[in-house]
């Protein structure tokens, strides 16, 4: 311990005598962080965490109002939002940086494929991090119902339905989901459960290797920078270096969430009737949009498939061969200009960009 | 097989025959119980003489939705409100005097067919009498 200050000293050696926490403190003091012209994208990751831990307060805070129930879901959530002091403020983060985080989750895994950061040895936390991005989703997916209100009501039957027409599992899953044939109250309570309990149990354990994986190997260099001798390479040490510019971040990003929320406060929309027709304007949360816009944009049938059931097996196996990218990774060849996995990922990329313009604009 | 290899099935047997009791009913706790759907044969849906021209309603056919359109020649049709593409409930529409789903653009013509965008099924039709000026609506065969 460097620190002079006899107290602090005291209560260190105290924690050190019965844990030996030492050679931990020792890892963490020589942990250093590569300086070069891609050391932005390092910070993608932290800001993600950051955002879920946002998630999480702001989320148990809505617990303590709200309603999973048919009747009383809208009014508790209008009741939250109208009469309860702060409330439209605690909603409004818990939105706003729910959409920033899956954001941010998404620009951290494109710089990490295009600084081909997933390859060795970090292949599982590339999957790890796939798995995250797809409980994200579903925690999206999950809480967009939850206001109960038409957008979201039309929004679920879509998503379930589509998930009814995987085949032979699609069924069966959809019954599941929806704790019966259609939307209902039922589906209300499972979707709760599910966004409050069970994707949380999963996201931590997950998350919790994610970042021991990071811990434990450190930063990707790119390419050029490994080949350096050491002396020449800029280093930062991640404690308390970086550690102190990802908190600066943290604050940055969690005025930008607090400005959204007071000048652009999420709205509530008209309660869901299920049994009026679906409102012209419907539309999924953004981060499904790509999704949405290509099954509305195939025909009925292609071939002899459904085009539904055709979309639902390409993003399956697109999906499928995305989270397993350190496995199947195409190296450049030497001396050639041609790079194929950027190639892929400018495709991927492209590809959602344009469908989410398209989604919008069409 | 040996002593050791014996023990091993016995107890990796066991294992797995412990993991389908725990299983096994969490799954079928999952899977809700069915619940028996009301017989309906038929439902009133209001005045004829009151219900507006080139308009339309949703009706509670039991729990399903059902549309009911009254044409320009005082027409009534009734069909299946939900979507055959993706499950949304459909909406008349009176200036393109068809069928639509805001969902994903998919058009129904006034017989129910599916004539535009992604639904793969036409709408099953529903029959619809009037009975002194009172509307009923009643599955088909």
């Amino acid at each position: 311990m460097d620190t002079k200050n006899p107290m602090v000293r005291r209560a260190y050696s105290w924690i050190d005598d019965r844990f030996h926490v030492t050679p931990l403190v020792e890892f963490m003091r020589h942990k250093y962080v590569p300086v070069h012209r891609h050391t932005v994208w390092y910070y993608m990751g932290g800001v993600s965490l950051f955002l879920f831990i946002s998630q999480v307060v702001s989320g148990i805070l809505l617990v303590l109002y709200y309603q999973a129930d048919e009747d009383s879901a809208y009014e508790s959530v209008r009741f939250l939002t109208t009469k309860v002091k702060f409330g439209w403020l605690i909603r409004g983060v818990h939105s706003w940086s729910a959409n920033l985080m899956v954001f941010f989750v998404f620009v951290h895994m494109f710089s990490t494929f295009f600084t081909r950061a997933y390859r060795k040895p970090r292949e599982l936390s590339w999957v790890t991090g796939f798995v995250l991005l797809a409980l994200a989703m579903g925690f999206g997916f999950t809480g967009y119902l939850l206001p109960w209100n038409e957008l979201a009501f039309f929004a679920t039957k879509v998503g379930t339905d589509i998930a009814g027409a995987v085949p032979f599992i699609g069924e069966p899953m959809k019954i599941v989901l929806r704790g019966g044939e259609d939307v209902t109250g039922a589906t209300l309570s499972r979707f709760y459960a599910i966004h409050i309990a069970i994707l949380p149990a999963i996201f931590t354990v997950l998350l919790s290797l994610h970042l021991l994986f990071i811990q434990r190997q450190g930063m990707h260099e790119p390419q050029y920078l490994k080949r350096l001798p050491a002396e020449k390479k800029q280093m930062m040490a991640f404690f308390p270096n970086f550690l102190l510019r990802d908190v600066l971040l943290w604050l940055i990003v969690l005025n930008v969430v607090l400005a959204l929320a007071v000048f652009f406060p999420w709205e509530l929309g008209e309660k869901a009737d299920p049994f009026a027709p679906a409102p012209a304007g419907i539309k999924p949360e953004w981060y499904f949009m790509f999704m949405f816009q290509s099954l509305k944009m195939l025909p009925a049938h292609v071939l002899f498939m459904e085009g539904e059931v055709l979309g639902i097996l390409f993003f399956g196996l697109a999906g499928l061969a995305w989270m397993l990218v350190p496995f199947w990774d195409i190296k450049k060849k030497s001396g050639s200009k041609l790079d194929v996995m950027t190639g892929f990922g400018v495709i991927a990329l492209l590809f959602i960009v344009v469908m989410t313009v398209l989604g919008y604009l069409l | 097989m040996n002593r050791r290899g014996f023990v091993s099935l016995l107890l990796g047997g066991g294992i797995l025959g412990w993991l389908g009791a725990v299983l096994y009913p969490i799954i079928s706790y999952l899977n809700p119980p069915k619940v028996p759907e009301a017989n309906v044969q038929t439902v009133k849906a209001g005045s004829a003489s009151d219900f507006p021209k080139n308009t339309a309603q949703i009706v509670k056919f039991g729990r399903k939705p059902v549309i009911l359109i009254k044409t320009n020649n005082d027409e009534f049709l009734a069909f299946a409100a939900t979507c055959t593409h993706l499950d949304c409930i459909v909406q008349y529409r009176g200036d393109l005097k068809q069928i639509w789903c805001a969902c994903h653009n998919g058009l129904y013509d006034l017989k129910g067919r599916n004539i535009s965008g992604p639904p793969p099924k036409p709408l099953d039709e529903y029959a619809v009498n009037i009975v002194e000026d009172e509307i009923h609506i009643s599955e088909m065969g």
